[in-house]
């Protein structure tokens, strides 16, 4: 991997970008005069760039080689993460949950949570976000810094260094606001970056037909049927036809509706762009604009990885690491270059190299600095994304609600720059801790995903049901979790060792033929138990007056004025991006 | 209808997408007809084909917000 020469070319590029992220955050620094200037960007947003920002926010390491790595292990059925999971989740969020969120004045979804119910919901809510928002720019930066080292051999301290500088720099002098546009650029560089490769490599394959033809031989050699990797819906009848391991229940109520509504509904990392927009109608329009980009990164993100299976490795040095490859992805090493093989002495391949392979096979200097600026700005734009949101929280909802409440707007302020230096502080220790104790790192995600799984229920029944009340919200999160907790104590993916991936109970009650399968049912096993004990103690404890929920609950609240003409409506944009959403299943069913 | 605030973000990203858009391309004709250069991208030189696809956006965003409403 480590024979990418970088030109001058490729320098200068990078070059560039670093000086215009940096710049804006400059030009930007003179309009941060208060607070909310610095938290919510003013709510001065356009729809247009509030939407680009909430997709771009989200489109970390995670979304880029994550959906690589997906895409080569998994196929087109990667896409569902998008066509049942995250646009159906933004259209919801467009459309139901913004008027709540932006009508309430509330200044973050922790402040919401506070408003709709009770204190103690709140900080439970502000406290584990904060502490995970600060975990995954930390894990995402030494993901970074790895992947950096593994591609160009730079020395992993420096890149990680020089990105969290970056990132800091910006966002200390321009707050959201910086954020928000750096992530609007970062958006078009992704674009600009990664088309070229998809472009190449499909042609390179011979067009889509080409790469469903190549995939065959691969989804056979695999135990599937030939066109396993490339339909989407055709084998999730049956969890042991498919790559994904898992069959179409679990995916539609695990994927689409518990997760991906949990993570694009609530999420306050996605949903503070949303809110940063200048009215109603803009912050409604806002996730609506962002799926229409949405739907189409499956091609964007997902293909490389795909193509990265069917393209020959390097004829150069026949080696043992070539050998062992799939397609161009090879397998993972250790310290002293030996492959790492699993309990059958199978070579366990790196998946999240696939889309870095990729760029490394088909960009010449020039377009190669362009394609790596790209994967800079998409670490970038997800740490920034974290960052904004940690500062907003902590400042807002726990140092101005525990620590100290009624100090002046320009103390907030200067609070809010404190944290951004802290948080991005504490990122570095992460990735450091990331980078020793990898056990600690899985452990602690797995913690995450209990915290995050029931989510939705408390806010379904939050903004819907009148009668939820804080108590019920509060214990029907802790019961979640727990219950989450418990589910992964007792299954297990097949073949894997009980410890971090499940059975850690004692007990082995399910069996699952995936991780992925296991994390969809832990997720609606949690959801289901959080809404149950949800009602459950509402019932039990003393709702609140309808007079204060006004503006909170869907039937305490005047509907949105319709101010704008009929296309710009929300409704009809919906109506519109679910339509191409479900032909998009369709083509690739 | 760009930025709410003092300044118009369609100015730094078209700028920035014009700059790298001419360098790119600016590579692309250094480097045309180089023996295997551009064996990689199939012998296509997408540098300068690319670059000038991103000047073209990148003035494009710049040309827009020069002539925004007032």
């Amino acid at each position: 991997m480590t024979d990418v020469r970088l030109a001058w070319i490729d320098y200068s590029l990078m070059a560039i970008y670093f000086a215009f992220v940096i710049g804006i955050g400059v030009a930007l620094k003179r309009f941060m005069r208060s607070s909310a200037d610095y938290f919510l960007s003013g709510r001065a947003m356009p729809a247009w760039v509030a939407g680009l920002a909430f997709i771009s926010a989200n489109l970390g390491a995670q979304e880029v080689i994550g959906m690589g790595a997906s895409g080569a292990k998994y196929g087109i059925a990667t896409s569902h993460f998008y066509w049942i999971g995250a646009i159906p989740a933004m259209v919801f969020t467009g459309v139901f949950m913004m008027p709540f969120y932006y009508g309430s004045r509330a200044r973050s979804v922790p402040e919401y949570l506070k408003l709709r119910f009770d204190e103690k919901t709140r900080a439970l809510n502000a406290i584990s976000f904060a502490v995970m928002t600060v975990f995954s720019s930390g894990v995402s930066l030494y993901a970074m810094g790895k992947l950096f080292r593994l591609l160009l051999g730079w020395d992993e301290d420096a890149s990680m260094l020089v990105a969290a500088g970056i990132v800091l720099a910006y966002i200390f002098l321009g707050g959201l606001t910086s954020a928000i546009y750096n992530e609007v650029l970062q958006f078009f560089l992704m674009v600009f970056g990664f088309l070229p490769l998809v472009w190449l490599g499909l042609k390179d394959a011979g067009g889509w037909a080409g790469l469903q033809a190549r995939l065959m031989t691969h989804s056979v050699a695999q135990g599937y049927a030939p066109t396993a990797y490339t339909q989407s819906w055709a084998f999730m009848g049956d969890a042991t036809r498919n790559p994904v391991g898992i069959e179409w229940f679990g995916l539609a109520m695990g994927l689409g509706f518990v997760l991906s509504f949990g993570y694009w509904c609530t999420d306050f990392l996605v949903v503070q762009r949303a809110m940063a927009a200048d009215s109603m109608t803009a912050a409604r329009r806002a996730p609506l604009i962002a799926a229409i980009p949405k739907m189409l990164f499956p091609f964007l993100v997902i293909l490389p990885g795909m193509l990265a299976l069917t393209v020959a490795p390097p004829a150069v040095a026949p080696s043992a690491a070539a050998a062992a490859s799939i397609g161009i992805i090879p397998p993972k090493t250790n310290e002293a270059g030996e492959i790492t093989r699993d309990a059958n002495g199978r070579p366990v391949i790196d998946y999240d190299l696939a889309t870095p392979a990729m760029l490394a096979r088909y960009m010449p200097s020039g377009l190669l600095g362009l394609g790596l600026t790209a994967l800079l700005a998409s670490f970038m734009s997800g740490m920034a994304g974290n960052v904004t949101a940690f500062n907003t929280v902590w400042t807002y909802d726990i140092y101005q609600s525990y620590f100290k409440r009624d100090a002046s707007d320009a103390h907030y302020l200067w609070m809010g720059r404190a944290a951004t230096v802290g948080g991005i502080a504490l990122s570095v220790a992460t990735a450091y801790v990331a980078a020793a104790f990898n056990n600690i790192m899985d452990a602690l995600q797995l913690v995450f995903a209990f915290v995050n799984a029931p989510l939705f229920a408390t806010f379904l029944l939050g903004m819907f049901w009148k009668r939820a009340t804080g108590h019920g919200a509060f214990w029907g999160l802790i019961a979640g979790t727990l219950a989450a907790a418990l589910h992964h104590g007792i299954s297990l993916p097949e073949g894997s060792v009980v410890g971090v991936k499940g059975g850690f109970l004692g007990v082995l009650l399910s069996s699952y033929r995936s991780e992925l399968a296991q994390t969809f049912w832990t997720a609606i096993v949690a959801w289901t138990v959080c809404f149950g004990v949800t009602i459950a103690a509402s019932l039990a404890t003393r709702p609140r007056p309808d007079a204060e929920l006004v503006g909170l609950v869907y039937a305490l609240t005047p509907k949105p004025a319709e101010e704008v003409s009929f296309w710009r409506r929300p409704a009809t944009l919906a109506v519109a991006v679910l339509t191409a959403t479900l032909l998009l299943n369709l083509i690739f069913f | 209808m760009s930025g709410g605030i003092g300044l118009d973000i369609r100015i730094p990203i078209g700028a920035m997408f014009a700059l790298m858009g001419l360098a790119l391309s600016g590579y692309g004709w250094m480097t045309n007809g180089v023996p295997g250069f551009y064996d990689k991208s199939l012998g296509i030189n997408i540098n300068l084909w690319w670059g000038l696809a991103m000047t073209l956006f990148g003035s494009g965003l710049l040309a827009t917000a020069r002539f925004k409403k007032p």
